[in-house]
């Protein structure tokens, strides 16, 4: 692994020296662009990355998953569809749904496997544009009571990298209606919607609030001087820190 | 050998967004008489031997699972066909 920081002083945010032993997964399948970068987020948020193959047949140890972005299988017969029956996707489902509700964060490739693994509803369709997307986009926090969200106040606007081909959020009506009644619609598009998503939702939580995905890349905006120009360029990091805080709020 | 075909298609109503590309190329092309153009997928699986009931079970519970994702799209076929 690569030691921070690779230029000028990276600050990670742990304060609690229990921060650091929370363990956070990091899914590579073949294909996956963005697992480095996830893995760094974790670091910078004060965790420990632990990475995973989609071979592997047990999770270890860990407190938390991440499922990063990329074109897992070429993005062969649908995004996500065939990563989702990876040895290792079974063991998160079920770890997911179990009591212990371990928290899951699908960003991109990773909100569509979440989609297809049935974790999350709805379906990611072609951008309706047709053309691959890729620039800084505005979210608003709909929902900071997920595991992923508790460091963001309700209504708070964030700036992060958004890049996709396949990233417009379908769902038929009655599914809509249900995950805006439940608050599990988490983030949604302001100002633009970049690819035509149904009601501008950008992210999408489960009932139990501790399976999150989005379009939208998090974890390329957790670090000055790399992430996008408008507002500080780290407002990811929120993402890796709540769900730092959420791990050591249980184990209390 | 023979073979089971499985065609998938977007269900009727989402929008293409790829046949939405298509109809408009057509009549840049001079080809006017089309008016919608929907998208699917054509599957072949080839069977090494009898193609049994067991097999076409088998082969429509992989459409339902694998080969289409029924929030999107619908499996409208699985036939035999014979070499």
């Amino acid at each position: 692994m690569t030691e921070l920081p690779l230029i000028g002083e990276a600050v990670a945010v742990a304060a609690h020296p229990q921060l650091a032993g929370a363990k956070i997964g990091v899914v590579t399948f073949p294909g996956t662009l963005d697992d480095r970068d996830a893995v760094r987020a974790v670091r910078l948020a004060g965790a420990t990355p632990v990475a995973l193959w989609h071979a592997d047949t047990t999770l270890g140890d860990v407190d938390a998953v991440v499922i990063p972005g990329g074109f897992s299988y070429g993005d062969y017969l649908r995004a996500g569809a065939i990563s989702r029956f990876a040895p290792l996707m079974s063991k998160i489902i079920d770890a997911a749904n179990s009591d212990a509700r371990l928290p899951v964060l699908g960003i991109c490739n990773g909100f569509q496997i979440l989609t297809e693994s049935h974790l999350l509803p709805g379906s990611m369709i072609k951008n309706d544009h047709l053309k691959f997307m890729c620039r800084d986009q505005v979210l608003r926090v709909e929902n900071n009571t997920t595991a992923w969200t508790g460091d963001y106040g309700v209504g708070q606007e964030i700036t992060v990298p958004l890049k996709n081909q396949d990233g417009q959020y379908i769902a038929d009506e009655k599914t809509l209606d249900a995950l805006e009644a439940e608050g599990r619609v988490v983030f949604r598009y302001v100002g633009w919607n970049p690819n035509g998503s149904r009601r501008d939702i950008a992210g999408i939580a489960n009932a139990a609030g501790n399976v999150v995905g989005l379009m939208p890349h998090p974890e390329h905006a957790v670090e000055a001087g790399f992430g996008p120009e408008d507002g500080s360029g780290t407002e990811g990091l929120g993402f890796f820190t709540s769900v730092l805080n959420k791990i050591v709020g249980d184990n209390k | 050998m023979p073979r089971i075909v499985v065609d998938v298609m977007p269900k009727p109503e989402i929008l293409d967004p790829q046949g939405k590309a298509i109809v408009g190329a057509l009549p840049r092309l001079g080809f006017t008489a089309f008016s919608a153009v929907r998208q699917g997928k054509r599957f072949e699986l080839t069977v090494d031997g009898e193609v049994t009931e067991e097999i076409l079970a088998q082969a429509r519970n992989a459409a339902e699972t694998l080969l289409s994702n029924p929030v999107i799209e619908d499996v409208v076929n699985v036939e035999v066909v014979e070499a």
